[in-house]
């Protein structure tokens, strides 16, 4: 069974004036049709309102279909009747790390999830124990959580979510507002859990750089899916990434600047390691 | 014209048990005209220097001249302050309230106390300046794109026309081109608009990409305070603060210990590329 599929789903809103009035519809999905398997790393990217938050929210039925259909885990998100199932399916954390936390203790937050799911309170306790352990936070499990740094709160949302068992984590932009030793933190997290507990990632983000270790890519714009396929094969279209406003990783971008000068590099080199590599063969 | 520091400290809190001590002994010199960036991470107090650039707090001990005068002195214009150094804070947008575009963007001169037309003027002046479309100025800035909001925020502080312009991750939350277009669009009003630039980022590739100098803070104290190069070469030690120095920087260094001539202090692609092509002619000449 596929982790996420979509068939043609559609989300459309109303655009209403000062009155309230509906003057018009805007699709922010048009007619996407995708397919995520259990236990990839997915990697969604698109500029500013290109609907990829949009998509992500249907993943865990905050938002449903207003035409298509969406099915986690095998379940129809429009039934109301796999609401909760769902949500224990598709666990979501979002961009900022002050919005998303509720406890006034860092375990008592993790805790929140499995306890509204009526899970045993001494399973409670375990599942706090090892999602605390597993985003490396289990230090901080009597701290208060305002006193965290972005990063640190970050990965107590993520254990919030871990919590709850779910067999896919939605991730959306969640380094966005995190200085650079908070993006390294979270991602090796998230990279971490994925090994242990062979989860689904969904990772939507703008930068570059954490989507090189991908499986597949999808890059969406205005709505639809524009392009998909693997890192190598999506960066290694520069200019057309550059037209959807998006951008390739540094080394890419080297990489790239130096074939036009002559040098013999092939296209898509991802990581600093494989470019110093060809450039020692070239010496 | 010019913004000095000396021996800025600054307690939050004091005498409380959440005293925290921000700020440490800060000296330095922002000459007019130039492009500063300052980089940190979380809690390095880079927020806290720059809200005592327009005086929004007040150092604990220090003294702060802006133009040769001490604005902590007893009679001195906080007000003239403000309307000359432009804080445009992190997610600015949030701060759009107007019914429509223009009008949001005249707030800032109509609180100097301008007349309306002024006002009307110098909001057009700055929402051309950060190049937003006039179609828009009617429109509600709730109704703009993310980039846009951003934009025409930063013209709000613009339309004050400030001397110095002091931006707190002006890009955060950005898509790549959005953040490509806010940086040129502010590297174009240093250079038209004669402006001083404090760019507050945590990208270490844009700092690199457009700065003349960098201010890196840690732990409350001015841990460098240099051009670019000279900072970045100091890459492990940034490591060892929570920060890092651009990917080109890692990768010239990795080149040259496997053997490869380059200059290890490049920052930018452009740099590292021609960096790289010569060391590689040399090599074949050599040969």
């Amino acid at each position: 069974m596929k982790m996420i599929k979509t068939d043609k789903l559609v989300f459309e809103y109303a655009k209403r004036d000062e009155e309230g009035n509906i003057i018009g519809k805007s699709r922010a999905i048009d007619e996407v049709s995708l397919d995520i398997e259990p236990g990839q790393f997915i990697a969604i990217l698109g500029h500013n309102g290109s609907g990829k938050s949009t998509l992500a929210k249907h993943m865990n039925a905050l938002l449903v279909p207003s035409d298509g259909t969406m099915w986690v885990d095998g379940m129809d998100t429009k039934e109301d009747e796999h609401l909760w199932d769902v949500r224990q399916s598709a666990g979501m954390v979002f961009q900022n790390p002050d919005n998303q936390i509720i406890g006034t203790v860092v375990e008592e937050d993790v805790g929140f999830g499995p306890e509204n799911l009526g899970v045993p309170t001494e399973e409670i306790w375990q599942r706090v124990e090892d999602s605390l352990k597993a985003v490396g936070m289990i230090e901080y499990r009597h701290h208060s959580p305002n006193k965290l740094s972005g990063g640190q709160k970050q990965r107590v949302a993520i254990a919030g979510v871990m919590a709850m068992r779910p067999k896919c984590i939605v991730l959306d932009e969640p380094t966005a507002m995190l200085d650079p030793n908070g993006r390294k933190e979270v991602l090796r997290s998230v990279m971490e859990l994925r090994k242990r507990e062979h989860i689904t990632v969904i990772l939507i983000t703008h930068y570059m750089e954490e989507v090189v270790d991908a499986d597949h890519v999808f890059v969406m714009d205005h709505g639809h899916v524009v392009m998909q396929g693997t890192p190598r094969e999506i960066f290694s279209q520069v200019d057309t990434l550059k037209h959807y406003r998006l951008d390739v990783p540094q080394v890419t971008i080297l990489a790239d600047e130096l074939r036009k000068r002559g040098l013999d590099i092939p296209a898509g080199v991802l990581k600093k390691e494989e470019l110093v590599e060809i450039l020692c063969r070239l010496n | 014209m010019s913004i000095k520091l000396e021996h800025i400290n600054y307690v939050y809190s004091e005498g409380t048990a959440y005293e925290k001590h921000a700020l440490k002994d800060v000296s330095l010199e922002i000459p007019h005209g130039e492009f500063v960036g300052i980089i940190g991470h979380t809690g390095s107090g880079k927020s806290t220097l720059i809200q005592h650039l327009n005086g929004l707090i007040k150092a604990t001990s220090g003294a702060l001249y802006y133009n040769g005068e001490n604005i902590y002195g007893e009679n001195y214009n906080l007000r003239e302050l403000r309307n000359q150094v432009g804080l445009v804070f992190q997610y600015p947008e949030h701060q759009l309230f107007e019914v429509n575009v223009l009008q949001d963007v005249c707030f800032g001169p109509k609180n100097q106390g301008l007349s309306p037309e002024e006002c009307e003027k110098r909001a057009r002046e700055a929402l051309q300046l950060v190049g937003l479309k006039e179609k828009y100025y009617d429109h509600s800035p709730f109704d703009l794109s993310g980039g846009q909001k951003r934009r025409a925020a930063i013209a709000g502080v613009l339309a004050m026309r400030p001397k110095v312009l002091v931006l707190d991750e002006p890009t955060a939350g950005l898509d790549p081109k959005g953040r490509d277009e806010i940086l040129d669009q502010i590297a174009y009003l240093h250079e038209k608009a004669d402006m001083t630039v404090i760019l507050v980022s945590h990208s270490m590739e844009d700092i690199a990409k457009y700065v003349d100098r960098i201010i890196v803070m840690n732990k409350g104290s001015v841990m460098f305070n240099d051009v670019p190069k000279k900072v970045f070469a100091h890459y492990k030690e940034l490591e060892s603060v929570g920060l890092a120095a651009p990917q080109v920087t890692y990768i010239m260094h990795e080149l040259k210990e496997k053997g490869m001539d380059v200059p290890t202090d490049a920052t930018t692609i452009e740099e590292a590329a021609d960096g790289i092509m010569k060391a590689l002619k040399k090599e074949r000449a050599a040969k």
